[in-house]
């Protein structure tokens, strides 16, 4: 049975955790907010950016002259795991979801006799990964500095990628992060990154798009092919970004909530704890009192 | 008054402008251009330099681009910046500072093709220094 003394002590200690998580748990849905606003701005651009690029692969079409980075290498040995996770952690299961879901692939992938190359983005996949997968990690991307997750961040880790699959160092790329649904619920996904799955010639658009076009031809300055080579990195990036950002809202939304059970725990703590300290101070206030009568009645 | 049409200027980050504009000077890769309605449907790349629009209610608005893409449609034109700046707000530090970065991914360029477009790119970034007064 504890003293008084050390419930007085644990009931401190618990008040002081339960004022971080609550702080904790303000900042995040503040950040939340300005991610989700992020998240939002950049939608257009992808948006927009997707609609270009339909359009412009349903002009080149399957030509031997498309790019590779869309086509591929033609082989599938050799795979790259772009994991991007969080920089902190005390965010619930947001970083081990992500993580796990890149695990399974990885004993997929490599149950299927491929070779499998990881690059993190984010400081807590790598702590998680580099225990059982330490060899196969090429590359880690910090992004600690990084207050507000910009464009330039995902356009280096585009341009990195494409720089190895220049090389050669790998023929498929998929990229792993969280989708944010709600505050409740992000979900870890995977989407494929190298070879560009062309966005599907979606026939209504197809021909919507010609009816506002009324029969005229697309021009393409320069031609088509060469605006489809530069546009298919700036859309890996693109991709990158929206993943960062998604995964920037997931983030602050799984830390959310995570503080937020984590307040309501502490707060049955305190209850408890209040509970027995209370009974024991009685039961001593009880104690003293018999022995004080007990005392006078032996008088 | 001349027909109007949209216009959306995208940066990754943000919409930068969506609105109806009477006549807009797009700096493409292949030269200066400027989109009226019912433009011939075209689609371009653009090199880093200013964009003018005049809205249709005459006011007229700039902004520095640096590259990026332009959709053409007779009754629309969207362009896709890689990065969008409002002239106003735009001071040349922004500018000196990619100017720089180019000239260091110049030095360890490798190949003559990786190197040639460095080399056009840089002269594109200087010339548009020599229009933007610096702050």
């Amino acid at each position: 049975m504890p003293s008084l003394k050390d419930l007085r002590n644990r009931i401190a200690s618990v008040k002081a955790t339960q004022k971080i998580t609550k702080a904790m748990q303000m900042v995040a849905a503040a950040k939340l907010r300005r991610a989700q606003e992020a998240a939002e701005a950049a939608r257009p651009y992808s948006q927009r950016m997707g609609a270009v690029l339909a359009n412009i692969a349903n002009a080149v079409g399957d030509g031997e002259d498309s790019p590779r980075l869309m086509t591929g290498t033609g082989k599938s040995d050799v795979h790259l795991l772009v994991v991007c996770t969080a920089e902190r952690g005390l965010c619930g299961g947001f970083n081990s979801q992500i993580v796990r879901l890149a695990r399974e692939h990885i004993r997929r992938l490599v149950s299927e006799g491929k070779q499998v190359k990881i690059l993190c983005v984010g400081k807590k996949g790598y702590d998680i990964l580099r225990r059982d997968h330490r060899e196969k990690i090429i590359d880690r991307v910090d992004l600690r500095d990084v207050k507000a997750v910009g464009f330039v961040d995902a356009d280096k880790i585009a341009r990195q990628v494409i720089a190895l699959f220049d090389q050669g160092e790998f023929d498929v790329c998929t990229l792993f992060y969280s989708e944010f649904r709600s505050v409740i619920s992000q979900i870890p996904t995977a989407q494929q990154l190298i070879p560009a799955s062309a966005p599907s010639g979606d026939t209504a658009a197809t021909d919507a798009m010609n009816a506002r076009l009324g029969g005229a031809i697309y021009e393409y300055e320069p031609d088509a092919g060469e605006i489809l080579t530069d546009l298919i990195p700036r859309n890996i990036a693109v991709q990158i970004f929206r993943a960062l950002l998604e995964n920037a809202a997931s983030e602050q939304g799984a830390r959310m909530s995570a503080m937020d059970n984590a307040t309501r725990n502490a707060g049955e703590m305190i209850e408890k704890l209040t509970l027995s300290y209370n009974r024991q101070r009685q039961a001593q206030i009880t104690k003293e009192l018999i022995e004080i009568i007990s005392g006078a009645e032996a008088l | 008054m001349a027909d109007t049409f949209k216009f959306e200027l995208v940066s990754p980050e943000r919409l930068l402008v969506s609105a109806e504009a009477v006549a807009v000077v797009l700096p493409g890769s292949e030269g200066e251009m400027t989109v009226m309605a019912k433009h011939a449907p075209l689609m371009s790349t653009l090199r880093p330099g200013v964009i003018t629009v005049e809205l249709a209610d005459g006011q007229k608005q700039s902004f520095i681009v640096f590259g990026g893409f332009a959709d053409i449609l007779p009754d629309g034109c969207t362009v896709l910046a890689e990065a969008g700046y409002d002239r106003a707000a735009f001071d040349g530090a922004e500018l000196a500072r990619r100017i720089e970065a180019a000239r260091a991914e110049r030095e360890q360029a490798s190949g003559d093709d990786q190197a040639f477009k460095l080399d056009e790119y840089l002269s594109q970034l200087t010339t548009l220094q020599g229009t933007v007064p610096p702050a």
